[in-house]
Order: structure tokens, then C-alpha cells, then sequence
């Protein structure tokens, strides 16, 4: 039986591989900082590319990756239009302490709760920071494991070259 | 179990290849990771490993697939501990298919049948999650529903047997100690602003919600009359007004004699709440909490952290550096009551304080001491915690003297210009390492903790990091007077220096060289270097690190859940990768 099941699942990936254009957002539901539900499958940037960042409040180098962003985020808004969503993987120890300390480092990230990984599950992250880059389209262009100093100028490139700039 | 299971992922499967054949190709996507954690061990008597009984390398890692297709989605996760590394649990030993589910979701109902992580509230009655850096794993297998009745309106039940390593689900082997019962939940949430129209784009928020779990276990006690039966109930409420925000979470079990509350036949009750206010540049927030008897497994038998039902947080910070977190506070499952007070502050820029780039402060303080126990009657005797007695009883709001740990904490995190950025931070701990991890007549640990960090931009592509860091106890330290016999407790006791140096080219490379010497050991043979070196190497979604050096003996914590890590010196290496 359990054969079996593993065959099936060779044969649905060999059909997966072969997939077309498609939106690589999973049919998860989370919530965001004001307790509302967001539906992942339906995010959207109004056609323009947006990032997604997985992060907690104990992750040293997800706060310098903030920290790094959010001096440049006001530029890159401007210029490209892009979007950040910050998934907290904090989980309930923490959930109640995202919010004051998101607002108390002053950052301007669209911040979502994955209190239990329910969305880092279905995205196979396993280790934060882990940052997504899509497309209008919801369709993923770019995934970047880790924070060094300077990656956002990587993560920025990327980006322009969504935009066709 | 597993066979109708698979039988009706099968069903799901094939109705899903007839119905959409075409959309089938056009419309699914396939993802997946890997990872492997292996580590080389090697004699060192410097830190006293002078045998390996016979292992001379673990192996941990995972691959796991899943496939999405519109509402519907499929996945499984492949393990292996070929052996497990050290400091993982021996019945980790083994590979397969450790993880399998499918998933139909429509927006209005939603059913899971496999293996299921889900969270009701806060966690105070169920949570099933996994923490692979901890090899711990309580997935519920079984099946789950969720109905969303109504905007706002989620509605969820589950059914099912916890994982239990590599134990079979179809079959418990009592004889082997598997004693695992049946969990069975449900949890309802109603959030009023999604829900009433009139609120929708209210300043004022609310959410309520309330679950019921029980597990069903099989009496197989010779000295104790288990009940079959345990139902644990919880109610929650969020309330939000502008910048200010609430929540509470109450939970009540009936008795539940285990192991772990050594066989009293006592309710278990626990209270979570925070109070928070956050407005741009600003964050305070107050957690207050307190649990009684609130270990809840779905097996009595059960030891650490094997088959919990539910997740108690701790609400304590949580460290990052080295050895500010070599004392972590672990949740004490049998009664605590607990505060944190934690804020962020960001003096804007342009101020003279504040500078160009603004300047991050952040204060916490946190404090766990003991609930209060007066003993109760049984027969003509009275008695403290005496198995098979109603244990106990403990006044609400009793706060008692004995405290397990306490955390002040202030940190500075600055930008000076382009190139420099500094973090500083001065601890102060208190810890009861005899409680927290029982290690019986140990002293308290009461100790200063600093540490520095410093990074440079050498340009563009590189940069520079030090870390500088000392803990320094009150007591224990060089010429503290200890027993002869008890000589192997003050092992990484007293008074250390750890220095760090990483060299990092974006985006690809890092290397970094570490030592951590236990200078003031009261022990002079314990006054140990820790050296280590490493090097790392990400590309995209690929991560691959190399690691050689000494690693203390110490607990490592994820989520308030910890596994102690044993002294070992070697090589170890971790590859991860993810499509």
C-alpha cells in the first residue's frame, strides 16, 4: 500500500514537472496583524511584483534583513512598485509580541502571522529568513535561503528585472 | 486505519485525474525540500570525550514532496536517522515515510485526511506541529474538517492517533509501551468584524472562540484506575481598539493522572494573556500567565515532550547568541506562573539621539516562579502530590517564593553610518538549573551577560562581523568551593568569554572562526576552550554549511521546547535545498 502511494506520487510529480504557467501561491490561510484572514492563493500586488519573507522575532539575521529593507523599501516602492509581506513563524509564546514589536522597530512590511507554519510548511521553509520573490502573477521568479549583509541588492536586481527595468 | 486512509487518498487521487484530466497538467504545481544534518564525532579528551560507544557519526535528514492543484493538494515527507545525531532521541533510529496528507479546500470546506498540524487558540488544548531541529514531531493522523460557514465563521474537528516516532498507528504494542489513545477535537471561531457588516471597518475589533479535546487511552495501569476518557476545554477572546490590543486564552482539563503529574488525580487549569500597545516607533506589550497541571499527552505513560496534545508557551525572551542562551528557560509542565514586559522603542532619525539612521532600543524583563501547593486529605493522612491522591490544591492569584527564572534585558541596536552597525546587550539571568534541568543540589545560576556585535561593509560584496561576549556568575566562579563528589555539576558552570569573526561575500559565501572558553570554571580541569570554525555557502535556495570544531554540552530550544545536546567535537555538515 505504502508502494503504491509512493509510485502515485512519482507519477503525480513526473506530471507536475511537465506543468505550464501557473500561480505558485498555496491555498493557505493565515492571518495578519489585524486578526483578519488572508487567503495566500489570492495575494496580489495589483500586477506588480511583491516579496515574501519568512521571519520571527528570535531570528537575528531576519531583524537585520528587516532592518536592511526597510531603509530601502520607500525607494523601491517607488521605483518598482514591489510589495513586502513579512511572514512571523513566531508561534503562540510570541504571536501577541509581533505586532508591538514590528511597530516599536518601525517597519512598514504588510506583516502576516503563520502562528503554527502552516504557510511555511506548504512553502517547504524550513529555516527562517527565507525570502520569495513573485511575479504580478503571483508566479515565483526567485527564492533566496539565509541573510547576508548586502543580499537586498541581489534581491533588488531580481526585482528590476521583473519590471523589465 | 492507515489502509482506509490510503484508500481514500487513492479515491481523491483517481477523481481527481478523471474530473480534471486537463486542467490536471496545465494548473499543478510540485515542490519540495531536502535536508541533511550529518555529523563526523571525534575523541577529544580535552573536553573529556574519551569514548564514542561505538558511534562514530549520525545522520539526520528529509526530502518531502507535495503537489498542488487548485483546492487540492498532497504531500509527504520521507525521514531518516541513519543513526540519529546525538542528543536525539534513540527511537528517532530508522527511516521511511514518517508523513503523508491530502487536502481538499474550497474556501467553504475544507477536509484533510493524513497526518495534520493544526493549532486551536493559542495552543492551550491542541497544537500538533513539527520542529525538525528538535526531532520532535506530534502529528495527529487522522482526518480533519474544517467549515466556513459563514464570513468570519471557522469551524474545525479532528480525529486521530499522534505520532509516536516510528511506531505503527494501526497497532499499539502495549508490551512495547505504546499506550497511545485516540484525540479528538473541535474549535470554533468567530471573528465580528468579518461577521457583522456594521463592523467591518470598526476600530474596535473582536474575536472569540472556544474548543473541546478529548483523548480516549486504554487503562492498562496495574497500581492506578485511569480514566478512559480526558476532555480538556478552552475559550478565547481578542479585543483591539486602535492602538491597543487584548487577548486571553482560559483552559480547563479534567484529572488526568500521567507520568508527568506523578499519578494525581487533580483538574488542570491554565490562563494566558497579553496586553499590548503599538503605534509607529513604539511597542509595549505585557504577558501574564499561569498553568496548573495542564501536561496533556495523549499517552500517561509519556515522558519530555513525547505525545503532547497541547502546547504550554513559555513567555520568556528568547536569545540568539551563544551564551545568552546556554541557560534557557524550558515551560515546567506542572504549574507556573509567569509575567514579561517587553518594549521597543526606535528614536527617530534626525534627532541627536537618534542620528541619521535612528537608534532600536528594546527592554524585557520576564520572571517564572512556582504556583503555590497546600497539601489535601486523603484517608486520614494529609499529603503533597502523593500519586493516586487529589495531589493538591493551589490558590488562583499565589505567587510562590521559589522562582525558576527571571531575565532583564536591554538591548541598543544602532546604524552609525553606511558602513558600521552595532547591537549591545547587557542580561541579567537568574536560572534554577536544579528545576529547569534536574540536576539535583546544582546552585542557582545568577549571572551578568553581555555581549557586542559589530558588523562592517568593506564594500559593496563584503563584509566583516565580530562578536564579543561574557557571562560572568555571582557565585559560582574561579575558587567557589565545591564537593570532591560533585565535581562532574560544575561542568560549563561559571565564568566565560566568547569571541567570534565572520567574513561574508554576497551572496554566496561566509567563513567564520569562534572560541568559547570557560575561564572561570571552579574546576580547573573544565576551564575549556570551545574553538569552531565554519563555512557557508547559500545559492538561491540552496544552503550548505561546514562546521568543525568543539560543541558544549548545552540545550538547544525551538518554540520553548528544548533537547539537550551533549559535549561532542568533530566535523558536522548541513545541506538544504528546496524547489
Amino acid at each position: 500500500m505504502k508502494k503504491l502511494f509512493a509510485l502515485l506520487f512519482a507519477v503525480l510529480m513526473f506530471a507536475g514537472v511537465q506543468a505550464q504557467q501557473k500561480s505558485d501561491l498555496p491555498n493557505v490561510t493565515i492571518k495578519n496583524l489585524q486578526g483578519k484572514d488572508v487567503n495566500i492563493a489570492k495575494l496580489s500586488n495589483n500586477g506588480k511584483p511583491f516579496v515574501m519573507i519568512f521571519w520571527a522575532t528570535w531570528c537575528g539575521p531576519c531583524i537585520k534583513e528587516h532592518n536592511a529593507l526597510d531603509e530601502v523599501y520607500a525607494d523601491w516602492r517607488d521605483e518598482t512598485g514591489v510589495k513586502i509581506y513579512s511572514v512571523s513563524i513566531d508561534d503562540s509564546r510570541s504571536t501577541a509580541k509581533v505586532k508591538p514589536f514590528v511597530e516599536g522597530k518601525g517597519w512598514d512590511f504588510e506583516v502576516l502571522l503563520d502562528t503554527n507554519k502552516d504557510l511555511a510548511r506548504a512553502m517547504n521553509v524550513s529555516n527562517p529568513p527565507y525570502t520569495f520573490l513573485f511575479d504580478g502573477k503571483g508566479k515565483l521568479v526567485y527564492q533566496h535561503s539565509g541573510y547576508f549583509d548586502g543580499a537586498e541588492n541581489d534581491l533588488y536586481e531580481e526585482i528590476l528585472k521583473v519590471v523589465g527595468k | 486505519m492507515r489502509k482506509q486512509i490510503l484508500t481514500l487518498l487513492l479515491l481523491v487521487f483517481s477523481g481527481v485525474q478523471v474530473l480534471h484530466a486537463q486542467s490536471f497538467l496545465e494548473n499543478s504545481s510540485v515542490n519540495g525540500s531536502f535536508q541533511t544534518d550529518a555529523q563526523y564525532y571525534m575523541l577529544d579528551k580535552g573536553i573529556d570525550i574519551t569514548d564514542l560507544n561505538g558511534k562514530s557519526f549520525g545522520i539526520n535528514g528529509f526530502g518531502k514532496v507535495s503537489y498542488t492543484n487548485g483546492n487540492f493538494s498532497a504531500g509527504m515527507r520521507f525521514e531518516a536517522f541513519v543513526p540519529e545525531l546525538n542528543g536525539f532521541r534513540k527511537e528517532l533510529n530508522g527511516l521511511g515515510i514518517a508523513n503523508f496528507y491530502a487536502t481538499y479546500d474550497n474556501g467553504f470546506l475544507g477536509v484533510t485526511v493524513g497526518d495534520i498540524y493544526d493549532q486551536f487558540g493559542s495552543g492551550l488544548v491542541f497544537r500538533t506541529y513539527e520542529e525538525w531541529s528538535l526531532g520532535m514531531d506530534n502529528a495527529l493522523r487522522g482526518v480533519r474538517t474544517i467549515i466556513r460557514p459563514a464570513q468570519g465563521v471557522t469551524l474545525k474537528g479532528v480525529y486521530g492517533r499522534q505520532r509516536f516516532y516510528w511506531a505503527p498507528y494501526n497497532e499499539r504494542d502495549f508490551s512495547n509501551d505504546d499506550y497511545r489513545g485516540i484525540v479528538r477535537g473541535v474549535d470554533a471561531e468567530w471573528d465580528l468584524n468579518q461577521s457583522i457588516s456594521s463592523m467591518n471597518n470598526s476600530d474596535f475589533k473582536m474575536t472569540l472562540g472556544g474548543s473541546f479535546v478529548s483523548k480516549k487511552q486504554s487503562d492498562q495501569s496495574m497500581f492506578y484506575n485511569i480514566p478512559e476518557n480526558v476532555g480538556a476545554a478552552a475559550g478565547r477572546i481578542n479585543l483591539g481598539y486602535g492602538r491597543v490590543a487584548f487577548s486571553t486564552e482560559y483552559a480547563y482539563k479534567i484529572n488526568d493522572p500521567s507520568a508527568i503529574n506523578n499519578f494525581i488525580y487533580k483538574e488542570g487549569r491554565a490562563l494566558l494573556s497579553s496586553l499590548s500597545y503599538s503605534q509607529k516607533g513604539l511597542g509595549v506589550v505585557l504577558q501574564v500567565k499561569r498553568t496548573d497541571n495542564m501536561s496533556f499527552k495523549s499517552m500517561y505513560t509519556g515522558k519530555q515532550n513525547d505525545l503532547d496534545i497541547n502546547f504550554i508557551p513559555p513567555i520568556n525572551y528568547t536569545h540568539t547568541h551563544s551564551l545568552p542562551s546556554m541557560y534557557t528557560y524550558s515551560t515546567q509542565p506542572n504549574g507556573e506562573m509567569a509575567a514579561q514586559f517587553q518594549v521597543n522603542y526606535t528614536i527617530p532619525k534626525g534627532t541627536v539621539l537618534g542620528g541619521k539612521y535612528g537608534t532600536k532600543l528594546a527592554f524585557n524583563y520576564s520572571q517564572v516562579n512556582d504556583i503555590v501547593r497546600d497539601s489535601v486529605k486523603f484517608g486520614n493522612e494529609m499529603g503533597l502530590n502523593q500519586p493516586g491522591t487529589l495531589g493538591y490544591t493551589s490558590k488562583f492569584f499565589a505567587v510562590s517564593d521559589h522562582r525558576f527564572f527571571r531575565d532583564i534585558n536591554f538591548e541598543i541596536d544602532k546604524k552609525i553610518n553606511k558602513d558600521w552597525h552595532v547591537t549591545a546587550q547587557y542580561i541579567n539571568l537568574f536560572y534554577d538549573m536544579e528545576t529547569i534541568e534536574g540536576h539535583s543540589g546544582a546552585p542557582d545560576v545568577k549571572a551578568n551577560i553581555a555581549f557586542l556585535d559589530v558588523s562592517y561593509k568593506i564594500n559593496k560584496r563584503q563584509s566583516l562581523r565580530f562578536e564579543l561576549q561574557g557571562l560572568w556568575e555571582n557565585k559560582v566562579h574561579k575558587g567557589y568551593e565545591y564537593e570532591e563528589s560533585e565535581k562532574k555539576d560544575y561542568q560549563k558552570r561559571g565564568d566565560w568569554v566568547a569571541g567570534l569573526v565572520e567574513y561574508t561575500i554576497t551572496p554566496h559565501w561566509s567563513f567564520s572562526l569562534g572560541d568559547k572558553w570557560n575561564y572561570g570554571n571552579p574546576v580547573p580541569e573544565f576551564r575549556d576552550h570551545y574553538f569552531t570554525g565554519s563555512v557557508s555557502y547559500l545559492h538561491d535556495a540552496t544552503r550548505v554549511m561546514l562546521s568543525a570544531g568543539r560543541q558544549s554540552e548545552g540545550v538547544v530550544c525551538v518554540g520553548g521546547v528544548c533537547r539537550t545536546v551533549p559535549a561532542s567535537s568533530g566535523v558536522s555538515l548541513t545541506v538544504s535545498t528546496s524547489f
